[in-house]
């Protein structure tokens, strides 16, 4: 059985139990021992981009050095955020020496000092370079034939340059993963754009916009439903959708789910065990997926 | 009365901060819009991104420190991604925003938001915000 040192990040112990708890499903299924990092802490949800804030990265400094605790030269995340953010504020550290040396100057309190050698994945990396595609189908016991499914990669899985799963423009990773179940990725213009983001706090409007856009796109291009790897991306465009159709005419909903609670469906996991409550796409998956 | 294009002392520091916070030479840029054309949050805007580089380059930094393009960008690094010149405009709005922080002036205001809805959002919502609207 392959380990991996996992991050978990604040929200996926909160409001985005769900997606954790259909990840240990599905790698578990995989033969892949995720297994939590002691103490870590959050990893400051956004990278700092002004040059001379080298202190905003201390978050990232200190989860390497769990990490390295446990032996490992690999961490796994599964929220979007958290990825981007570990991963640039990580190579940004250990691109300059001298910026590791003082950014380890504060970690005078720990046994290790970081050497800058982490490296920063996804689950969606590891499910295409480590398992690949032939031995995910080669577990899938409920083919979801039929099922139409809209990838959603927002931001923080694929941009800036660099900092992506795959491709700047034209990523794959998420609709190869819903071929391998069975299910038909859509082509669809919205794939790409921003949620909106934090702005579900202070401006509700712009996520209502937002949602109206890329939830409509979903459904205009024939999807079933809409993957992601985000639980704020999942926030704003899936639990607030209610929301939207209160002051949207004719806004028609979507189920939403995280990417693994679609790959646990397709390998036969009950629909309970992947987190999934919400009642209307429970009705969603009794009409549309044979469980 | 706004001069434009009038560029005193206190205007040229405070626009040699943003290059410095940034590392950005706004000057490169030569007013192709696409940075607006993509911009996925446009709509919210009073001054569209181009612009606010423009007006940056006249040395009207006080009308671009005030707007609410500043605010309203969530790094979402769509303009950055596809600036032709390769300038990294998203960095350029984070260092306005730090020029406004830096100053002890947050943006986001937490007595405004209503105690039902503090419950609800995740903790990935709270702690973005509050780097990006709060110093």
């Amino acid at each position: 059985m392959k380990k991996i040192a996992y991050y978990p990040g604040c929200t996926l112990k909160t409001t985005g139990k769900a997606f954790e708890q259909s990840a240990f499903a599905v790698t578990g299924a995989l033969g892949i021992q995720m297994r939590e990092i002691e103490r870590w802490n959050c990893c400051g949800t956004v990278f700092s981009l002004a040059t001379d804030d080298t202190m905003h990265h201390i978050a990232t400094v200190r989860n390497m050095i769990r990490v390295e605790e446990m032996g490992e030269r690999e961490v796994l995340t599964l929220c979007s955020m958290c990825y981007n953010t570990l991963k640039r504020a990580n190579e940004f550290i250990a691109s300059d020496p001298v910026r590791l040396s003082e950014l380890n100057d504060f970690m005078y309190k720990e046994e290790l000092k970081y050497s800058g050698k982490v490296k920063v994945r996804h689950l969606l990396e590891l499910l295409r370079d480590d398992v690949g595609w032939d031995a995910l189908k080669a577990k899938v016991t409920n083919p979801l034939e039929g099922v139409k499914v809209a990838s959603y990669y927002g931001c923080a899985l694929v941009r800036p340059a660099g900092a992506g799963v795959d491709s700047l423009e034209d990523p794959t990773v998420m609709e190869d993963l819903v071929s391998s179940l069975g299910a038909e990725p859509v082509n669809w213009p919205s794939r790409l754009e921003c949620c909106g983001s934090y702005h579900t706090i202070g401006h509700k409007e712009l996520i209502f916009e937002r949602t109206e856009r890329i939830v409509g796109q979903a459904l205009n291009a024939g999807a079933d439903a809409i993957v992601l790897s985000c639980p704020l991306c999942e926030f704003n465009i899936g639990a607030r959708q209610h929301e939207v159709a209160e002051h949207v005419y004719a806004f028609k909903q979507i189920p939403v789910l995280y990417f693994t609670q679609l790959m646990g469906l397709a390998m036969g996991i009950e629909p309970g065990d992947l987190g999934i409550t919400d009642e209307r796409v429970l009705a969603w998956l009794s009409e549309k997926v044979e469980t | 009365m706004i001069e434009l294009g009038k560029h005193t002392k206190s205007r040229r520091d405070i626009l040699d901060k943003v290059e410095r916070i940034s590392e950005v030479d706004v000057f490169a840029c030569y007013q192709c819009g696409r940075c607006s054309g993509d911009c996925p949050s446009i709509n919210l805007m009073d001054i569209m991104p181009n612009q606010a580089i423009r007006l940056l380059q006249l040395g009207e930094v006080e009308l671009v420190l005030s707007s609410k393009t500043i605010w309203i960008c969530a790094s979402c690094f769509t303009c950055t991604s596809r600036c032709p010149k390769g300038i990294d405009i998203a960095r350029v709005l984070e260092a306005l925003r730090q020029v406004c922080l830096r100053k002890n002036i947050d943006e986001l205001d937490l007595n405004k938001i209503p105690d039902e809805e503090r419950e609800r959002y995740p903790t990935i919502a709270w702690v973005s915000a509050l780097r990006k609207l709060s110093g």
